[in-house]
């Protein structure tokens, strides 16, 4: 066994927990345990996932969501315990990894395209079916 | 000087707590270590253990070594370290035993010392956080200097000597560092691996002590006992 597949043996427990599959672009609720004295509760945070970050347990997503006219982003670690689960609410399409460029559009153009729109220009297919 | 065992650093992750926070963990490869000579106060006028780490091949090795070593029934080692022992403990160890990262398995708190990694010749800004000079007013071509480093007043009486053991610029890193109680996370004894809490000094693949704490302040003393009732 080499030396990266020691390291990684040492949390493999958490890495191997389950996730749905969250590309960035992707609209995701992110349901977050909130420890108040002895009561826990969830907390929903959605956004858009705008990068990943790392391998393994190291992995980091910042998601961005507007509150009040004002852009919130948050960088959870991935396989937190924290983190009770991830729901994707809608795929986009996204053409790079790193969305940083969100930061600065405003209005509308702050939307991403559908990921079911983008077979929107394939060749061949009947109108009905674009 | 304690028990003390010699591994390898592996390289570092991080582990989640029951309680979801993230710890940042250094992986250690301890072990395993074998007893290469034991010498006593009749013998040698003092107690203490020698202990043999890593496989060495014998071509590479000296025959002094491979000859010291076969007498504890193993092959010539790459690394060996001596420990001092107390009065009566000597009757723990005998030639040849192997030492595991078990032996480590009592505390929950270990010194581990290593030799830290080269940063090469370096100016006094940083070897030794000085402030460095002002970027303009007047200052040139020494923005990054340490000043002046004595005068007429110094602790060796007047004259033109510096202060002993001021700081300057110069060789910085590549030494022997020790990190103090550093918390034990996890004990793996299959495959001899220890999980310590934080970072431990040198590069990845190189060779550290881990040795029982030298001493605790009051906090870890305490959880030290609850460890080990």
């Amino acid at each position: 066994m080499g030396t990266q597949q020691i390291i990684e043996s040492i949390n493999a427990e958490v890495v191997s927990r389950e996730l749905p599959r969250m590309d960035v672009g992707d609209t995701i609720n992110v349901h977050c345990r909130i420890v108040e004295g002895d009561k826990e509760r969830i907390q929903i945070f959605q956004g858009v996932l705008i990068a990943r970050k790392g391998r393994g347990a190291n992995e980091m997503i910042t998601v961005r969501r507007i509150v009040n006219d004002q852009g919130v982003e948050r960088v959870f670690p991935l396989y937190s315990p924290r983190i009770a689960n991830y729901e994707v609410v809608r795929r986009a399409d996204a053409r790079r990894s790193k969305l940083y460029f969100l930061r600065d559009r405003q209005g509308k153009s702050r939307r991403l395209r559908d990921r079911r729109r983008g077979i929107k220009h394939v060749k061949g297919l009947p109108i009905a079916q674009r | 000087m304690p028990l003390t065992l010699l591994g390898t650093k592996l390289g570092m992750t991080r582990v989640f707590t029951d309680t979801g926070a993230s710890v940042p963990v250094t992986v250690i490869q301890v072990g395993p270590c074998v007893v290469t000579q034991v010498k006593t106060n009749e013998t040698d006028g003092y107690d203490s253990v020698q202990i043999g780490y890593g496989e060495s091949k014998a071509r590479t090795s000296t025959i002094p070594v491979i000859g010291h070593d076969a007498k504890a029934q193993t092959g010539p080692k790459k690394h060996h370290r001596e420990f001092r022992l107390h009065e009566g403990e000597i009757g723990q160890f005998e030639l040849g035993q192997t030492l595991t990262v078990e032996a480590l398995k009592p505390f929950m708190f270990v010194d581990v010392s290593g030799t830290s990694k080269g940063k090469g010749f370096q100016g006094v800004m940083k070897r030794h956080n000085f402030a460095g000079q002002e970027a303009s007013h007047g200052v040139e071509r020494k923005h990054r200097s340490g000043g002046s480093i004595g005068g007429h007043a110094t602790n060796r009486g007047t004259g033109p000597k510096p202060k002993k053991g001021k700081k300057m610029a110069g060789q910085m890193g590549n030494e022997r560092i020790t990190v103090r109680s550093v918390e034990v996370m996890q004990i793996d004894e299959e495959r001899g691996l220890l999980v310590v809490k934080g970072a431990i000094p040198g590069h990845n693949k190189s060779t550290v002590e881990i040795r029982q704490p030298s001493r605790l302040y009051r906090s870890k003393t305490r959880r030290q006992a609850e460890h080990a009732s």
